[in-house]
């Protein structure tokens, strides 16, 4: 569903952040993305969601590869996928329920389908009640949810999550963790950036490990050591 | 179009100081460019009244025959750089010279003046080199005695005109030129302003024209509202010179049309630019 072949990414100014990186993410597997910071594991998010290119090698993401896909089917893709990120990136002048909404008028739904749509989003992610609240008055942990219920909206086959937990405190993570591990039960696959080690031992999913840029380390090639020495 | 509508509407109730900022920058860098077109359609209309006086006068021998005379009005009359013919008698011209030349009225006696055939040319027919060869059509002509233009006037005036029109089309063009840089930055800055909210908008899918469309009609919309502005302030401008220092004229319904027209194209065309820019920086 998600494969990298053999990938290069180099920036003009900050040199090679990916040295011949390869992997297949399957159909609604989680998988933990971890590394120092620096490492790149947001780049190999951002090849994911297309807001860069590699280099050189390729990256399919379902039947789109790029490069080669051009900027209308970069929309179209981010579609079917769903992004979170630490800092939430919520529009902070709209409501919770304006922010999901905002992401169904984008693609063009029909507006009556977009209030049901939402609310369900929302009874999903226990925002139900905060519906006409704005984002800075809700909590961290409230606030994610809502980026998350945001990035659901369009039932992407993917949820891409870079360092969703980062910015918030322990009850807030196991909250918001537990909610995209519910979100992958029900078919969703998720790739997970994070530094948290803690919570990659507690749990059972794939573990891809990268150093430098290159890709040090899978769990689905030694699964017995589920995390690396560089990772402890 | 309504979702733009509204996007446009709640970026001008998030930060309405900005929004006045930009129409007021429109209407400001408008209202100097309207300015400077008032006073170069004014110089233009002052000098076109001059060049009306631009002719050429054709002195006929005494008693030349009525019917010679009118053949050659005829044949002036069909030119196409000819605008009107007219015949003096003697009588007209000494009434004429008297009028023009009051002090001297008594110098002048019946039968002094020679008879004339004067001939006032089109618009775009009255330089030096377009009165000339009318001049030498009409010195051939049979029964003309002499043929008086005002050449070194003519020249002049020409010269005036053509330094007029360049100094107006080079400030003109400067003008424009300041409105637009100055525009640019307004809009850019509301475009820098949202440039979180376009991220988000492109990473939940949206394309290009659904991100540029809000910024279109807010463009379109503060153009709109700067070209209205600018003119009243134009206008305002216009009336006191007008009422207190010399008479002008302003701009006629056509140019005034155009005025907000142009507002509303530039905030658009201006618009479009800046958050076409922007997203080429970003996937």
């Amino acid at each position: 569903m998600i494969r990298f072949a053999n990938v290069y990414k180099e920036y003009p100014r900050s040199g090679m952040a990916l040295n011949n990186v390869s992997f297949i993410v399957g159909r609604g597997e989680f998988v933990f993305l971890t590394g120092a910071s620096g490492s790149g594991k947001s780049t190999i998010l951002k090849l994911i969601y297309l807001d860069e290119m590699p280099t050189k090698g390729a990256v399919w993401i379902g039947s789109t590869k790029s490069p080669g896909i051009k900027r209308g089917g970069i929309s179209q893709l981010r579609r079917k996928l769903g992004v979170v990120f630490q800092d939430f990136r919520l529009l902070e002048d709209r409501t919770v329920e304006q922010n999901v909404a905002f992401a169904l008028e984008v693609v063009g739904t029909p507006r009556d389908k977009i209030g049901p749509k939402v609310s369900r989003l929302l009874t999903r992610v226990g925002l139900a009640s905060k519906a006409t609240n704005f984002p800075r008055e809700l909590s961290g942990g409230e606030q994610q949810r809502v980026a998350i219920a945001r990035a659901l909206v369009n039932d992407p086959f993917v949820l891409i999550a870079d360092e969703p937990t980062g910015n918030l405190d322990d009850r807030a993570t196991r909250g918001v963790f537990q909610l995209l591990k519910d979100i992958n039960n029900a078919g969703t696959a998720v790739v997970m950036a994070t530094h948290n080690m803690e919570l990659v031992r507690r749990n059972e999913y794939r573990v891809l490990e990268v150093n430098r840029g290159q890709l040090v380390f899978d769990s689905a090639d030694q699964p017995q050591q589920r995390v690396a020495e560089g990772g402890r | 179009m309504r979702l733009a509508l509204r996007e446009a509407l709640l970026a001008f109730r998030r930060s309405p100081l900005l929004s006045i900022l930009g129409v007021t920058t429109i209407a400001f860098s408008l209202f100097a460019f309207g300015l400077f077109s008032l006073v170069a359609l004014n110089i233009k209309k002052a000098l076109r009244t001059v060049e009306e006086r631009v002719e050429v006068r054709a002195f006929l021998v005494d008693n030349t025959p009525t019917d010679s005379i009118a053949t050659m009005m005829e044949e002036l009359g069909k030119r196409a750089d000819v605008l009107r013919v007219e015949y003096i008698d003697k009588e007209q011209a000494l009434t004429r010279a008297r009028e023009e030349l009051g002090e001297f009225k008594d110098v002048f006696e019946a039968g002094f003046l020679p008879a004339s055939i004067d001939i006032r040319l089109r618009e775009g027919y009255r330089d030096p080199r377009a009165v000339l060869l009318v001049a030498d059509v009409v010195r051939t002509m049979p029964y003309v005695e002499d043929v008086r233009y005002g050449a070194d006037w003519i020249e002049k005036l020409h010269r005036i005109r053509n330094i007029a029109t360049a100094t107006g089309v080079v400030l003109g063009v400067a003008f424009a030129a300041v409105a637009i840089i100055i525009i640019s930055a307004s809009i850019r800055m509301t475009v820098l302003a949202r440039a979180r909210e376009i991220g988000i908008m492109r990473l939940v899918g949206a394309t290009d024209a659904f991100v540029k469309a809000p910024f279109l009609v807010d463009g379109f919309t503060k153009g709109v509202f700067g070209g209205i502005l600018a003119l009243f302030l134009t206008w305002g401008a216009h009336t006191v010179v007008s009422r207190n220092f010399l008479q002008t004229d302003f701009f006629p319904p056509l140019l005034i049309a155009l005025g907000v027209v142009a507002g509303a194209a530039l905030g658009t065309g201006v618009s479009a630019l800046s958050v076409r820019r922007h997203l080429k920086r970003i996937q």
